[in-house]
């Protein structure tokens, strides 16, 4: 079936069809329609798989495709153009531009924490540059992966299913997920040199200097951390601050959530059984300071915040990907810049900080995927800002313009005419005719020491050196 | 731990340190490298003399002289490549601070090949080196010669704990790929290239791979046929059409294939004399196996010109093979040696489809006057790079992104590119602690009219180029009523 679906893709992208720009608008307009007409049953879908409340699906999924669809609609003329580059003294006469074309066949797979953004951008982008593209969601988010497939083609399935499409030769592999499935991936993708755009995740550390307007900090943190009930590739995962502040963390849940947040229709659930037992187990032998119930027949678990928690916790060993948020202390920022560069590097990192020189310091001396400085996850929703992580949090990037050029091939193109022979004269053999050359030059030319002038040194050398005369 | 362990481990800890941060101290860095260039041309000619055969002129001509070009223009733009690189904003960020940070990614692996040892295995250290990182350099073993001198002077000119020199083959290559790398840059066939790439995935490591492939040429009856002869000739012979992007082999109709033949021969000549085992600037294999297995594709094949060889010298004629037919055994692989196949096509769509039954190449040659077949040509196949009515060039432009698509590789760099390459370019929004009121619209509980606040900020981008100038002229005139209203009332 897998088999199948990949060489109808193949057969179509061979077919030229999907290279037209017409086409592809047309395409872009057909998902952009689907996603507008189909709302509410996306909503639907969404609230069976991790209840997610019918507000969350429009702002945090379908904008953000919308916003995509509308950019690419927009400026794929522009995109899709031979872009003119600079000649040198050689190249004057001749056409050099680069011409962005399409890779192939784009296997594109999905995750479960957010099925419809993680999978529906990238398939923007496959289609703006051209491509055809086989869309593989979550078997996790089951409601939304069946009623993708009524909608679009696309293949379900699991593990199995997974790895057989993983045995076929795509063009490009687009997955977002974990580490571990990650390297299957690129391993797999490694056997027919297939290039591979790699979003995963990690634990993206969240700094709170006592310089900054705490309550605000805490607001803003807040949200980003209890939305999608934690599962969200770039939540903030944990805390770091001074000890001195530990006590002035607030977060606000009655403000969002009410006093019981099991009853707020924002409030969302945990994925599956197995994810749900994963987080509770992470927090045995803590003490929340706020939080901590939870309801196992719902997979619910209250937004929940533990403080003074070791470095070598279990907590902290891997990304939480739930609604419990650690706070760890450290001494200062820069006891802040050695815990974090210790860890692998995360998707996101959060400075919270009035200090614009210690906002730079401590972006220069880091490295993550993004960054957001006095608020969490906004870098995400700007399209100019290219998304993705580095080291264990990912590879490759997209979002807008990104997406395209990732999922595009910039071939070097350079169009010469059979004229002007006498200029490559230089470049053949016999190899002392080119130093009877130079010579020729210096001779003409009066230069006094070493007179560098390079043109174009790999093919020709008019070099007036001292050396030559 | 071994010694490839320990190479590593220097170089992560010289990383550490953050001393290759400073775009001042990688530029140095860069300027040590220039000068090994000027002042060691003997000891890197001879090397390349005693492992490929080139002259003094031929080696500063193909490997050194790109290089030096390369640095120049790493050292004019790195301060602007390095800076932060603003980006458009939307409405709910007009406010903000927005760019894109470039960053060094760490330790890179540069694993270098025989054909072009230094272009190949500096070229890509260079990028290394300008993006801030540190680079472990594995020259290839088969350039004996090379990588000894690569190994000596290196060390003498860059950071020998940032930049170490690995020698060795394949069980100190795979020691190597054992360790953590942030990036492998790796130049040479696709079948390593898996391996490489498998190796990676163990680690997460992105990886460059710059591969080969058959690179196709064809001929257009209609075209000056003795000029592009001359140009294929070139192009294909070089280094004893030891070239990634050497033009595999000829695609062009029956009726044209004497006077190709003719031309070529003619060049040859030209460029080699009548006997170009004689000529200092013909080259020679690179070492024995290679020299068989080149020899072994012209078992099925006519030979038209050359065919002439000698195992003990490895060398082989520059050589044309005509009638060629696609299953013959020198169209299944890379030839990498001085055979040129012809193959008849009756026609541009039959080329096209011969052209894209096979993997897509590096490169991809077309020679016609006419405009339309150029651009057929281009749209209906792929190729890592394409050039039309020569060889080789585009190669040479540093505006022009160098890399393979498909099997023929991953990734591209050259000038720019190769800084963006080896660079982690990190999205940045800086905002501030203030106007919480706007945030309103995200937090629950949520409402309908909220959603509509939000999906009007995300949805419309503003142009703050023209807010910014009409917010100046409003500045301006109330800066006027109030000098006007102080001053003049």
């Amino acid at each position: 079936m897998e088999r199948q679906a990949v060489q109808r893709a193949r057969e179509a992208f061979l077919s030229g069809r999907t290279r037209p720009l017409e086409f592809r608008l047309q395409q872009l307009h057909a998902l952009q329609r689907m996603i507008a007409e189909k709302e509410t049953e996306i909503a639907t879908a969404l609230k069976q798989d991790i209840n997610r409340s019918q507000y969350d699906t429009p702002l945090l999924e379908l904008i953000g495709i919308e916003n995509e669809i509308k950019l690419a609609i927009e400026k794929l003329g522009e995109w899709a153009a031979p872009r003119p580059a600079e000649k040198n003294l050689l190249t004057i006469s001749d056409e050099v531009y680069i011409q962005p074309e399409p890779l192939g066949v784009v296997l594109i797979i999905g995750a479960w924490n957010y099925p419809w953004g993680l999978t529906l951008m990238p398939l923007v982008g496959a289609i703006a540059a051209g491509n055809a593209a086989v869309v593989k969601p979550s078997e996790l988010s089951e409601c939304s992966s069946l009623l993708l497939r009524d909608l679009y083609p696309v293949v379900t399935g699991s593990v199995s299913e997974t790895q057989e499409l993983l045995r076929l030769r795509f063009d490009h592999i687009v997955f977002t997920g974990s580490s571990t499935v990650a390297k299957l991936v690129m391993e797999a993708a490694a056997r027919h040199l297939t290039p591979v755009t790699l979003e995963l995740g990690g634990k993206s550390p969240c700094y709170i200097d006592k310089s900054c307007n705490i309550r605000v900090a805490c607001r803003r943190i807040t949200w980003g951390k209890f939305i999608n009930c934690g599962q969200t590739c770039i939540a903030p995962d944990y805390i770091l601050c001074e000890p001195c502040i530990q006590d002035y963390l607030s977060a606000p849940f009655q403000e969002f959530y009410g006093a019981d947040p099991k009853c707020s229709p924002d409030y969302g659930r945990i994925v599956n059984q197995r994810h749900f037992n994963r987080i509770m187990g992470l927090m045995e032998g803590y003490t929340p300071v706020v939080g901590g119930q939870s309801d196992s027949s719902q997979r619910y678990i209250a937004p929940t915040v533990l403080k003074d928690v070791p470095p070598h916790s279990r907590l902290m060993q891997e990304e939480i990907f739930g609604p419990v948020l650690p706070i760890v202390t450290v001494s200062d920022m820069d006891n802040a810049i050695t815990f974090i560069n210790e860890r692998e590097k995360p998707l996101a990192l959060y400075i919270f900080c009035s200090d614009k020189k210690a906002i730079k310091k401590m972006i220069a001396e880091t490295t993550s995927g993004g960054v957001t400085v006095n608020d969490v996850m906004m870098h995400y929703t700007l399209n100019s800002l290219p998304f993705g992580g580095v080291g264990q949090s990912g590879m490759g990037r997209y979002h807008g313009k990104h997406t395209f050029e990732q999922l595009s091939h910039h071939r070097a193109c350079m169009v010469r005419s059979l004229g002007m022979e006498s200029v490559n004269l230089a470049r053949y053999p016999p190899q002392n005719r080119q130093q009877k050359l130079h010579l020729a030059d210096t001779k003409s030319q009066q230069s006094q020491g070493a007179l560098y002038c390079k043109v174009d040194p790999t093919i020709i050398s008019l070099q007036c050196e001292s050396e030559v005369l | 731990m071994s010694r490839e362990q320990q190479a590593v481990a220097r170089a992560r800890k010289a990383f550490e340190t953050g001393r290759s941060k400073s775009v001042e101290y990688r530029i140095n860095q860069l300027k040590n490298l220039q000068r090994l260039f000027s002042e060691r041309q003997k000891e890197i000619a001879a090397a390349i003399k005693k492992d490929l055969n080139k002259t003094e002129v031929g080696a500063q001509f193909y490997e050194t002289l790109g290089l030096e070009g390369e640095i120049s223009l790493f050292i004019k733009n790195l301060k602007e490549w390095a800076a932060p690189r603003h980006v458009k904003k939307n409405l709910l960020t007009m406010s903000d601070t927005v760019y894109i940070h470039p960053e060094p990614l760490g330790v890179v692996l540069v694993i270098g090949a025989w054909n072009y040892p230094w272009a190949v295995t500096i070229r890509p250290l260079i990028g290394a080196i300008a993006a801030g990182n540190a680079a472990v350099v594995k020259p290839s073993e088969v350039c004996v010669h090379t990588s000894k001198v690569m190994e000596d002077l290196l060390p003498i000119y860059i950071d020998k704990e940032l930049y170490p020199v690995v020698t060795g083959g394949v069980p100190e290559t795979q020691e190597l790929l054992r360790q953590k790398f942030d990036h492998i840059f790796y130049t040479g066939n696709s079948t390593v290239g898996k391996v490489i790439m498998e190796a990676a995935a163990k680690h997460l490591t992105p990886v460059t791979l710059e591969l080969g492939g058959k690179s196709p040429c064809y001929i257009d009856k209609n075209c000056d046929i003795s000029i592009a002869c001359r140009r294929i000739t070139w192009g294909k012979y070089s280094n004893c059409g030891q070239t990634c992007i050497a033009p595999d082999y000829i695609l062009c109709e029956p009726s044209i294939q004497n006077r190709v033949i003719e031309e070529v021969k003619k060049c040859i000549k030209e460029f080699y004399t009548d006997n170009p085992k004689t000529c200092p600037d013909y080259g020679r294999i690179i070492n024995q196996r290679h020299f068989k297995r080149v020899m072994a594709m012209l078992e099925d094949s006519n030979i038209a010109v050359g065919g002439e060889n000698d195992e003990s010298d490895c060398y082989i004629a520059p050589t044309v093979l005509r009638d060629v037919k696609p299953e013959a055994k020198v169209m299944q692989e890379e030839i990498f040696g001085p055979l040129l196949p012809i193959l008849p096509v009756s026609s541009l769509d039959e080329a096209i489809k011969l052209i894209n039954k096979g993997e897509k190449p590096l490169a991809l040659y077309v020679f016609s006057p006419d405009n339309k077949v150029i651009e057929r040509m281009r749209d209906e196949t792929s190729s890592g790079g394409f050039l039309a009515n020569d060889c080789l060039v585009h190669y040479s432009v540093s505006a022009l992104p160098f890399g393979g698509v498909g099997n023929s590789g991953i990734g591209c760099y050259h000038g720019k590119f190769s800084f963006d390459r080896l660079s982690h370019l990190r999205g940045c929004l800086v905002k501030k602690l203030k106007m919480e009121g706007v945030n309103d619209m995200r937090y629950p509980p949520h409402t309908l009219k909220k959603l509509g606040w939000a999906r009007f900020f995300i949805l419309n981008t503003v142009d703050v180029g023209w807010v910014g100038r009409m917010a100046l002229l409003a500045a301006l005139v109330m800066v006027a009523a109030v000098v006007i209203q102080k001053y003049l009332l």
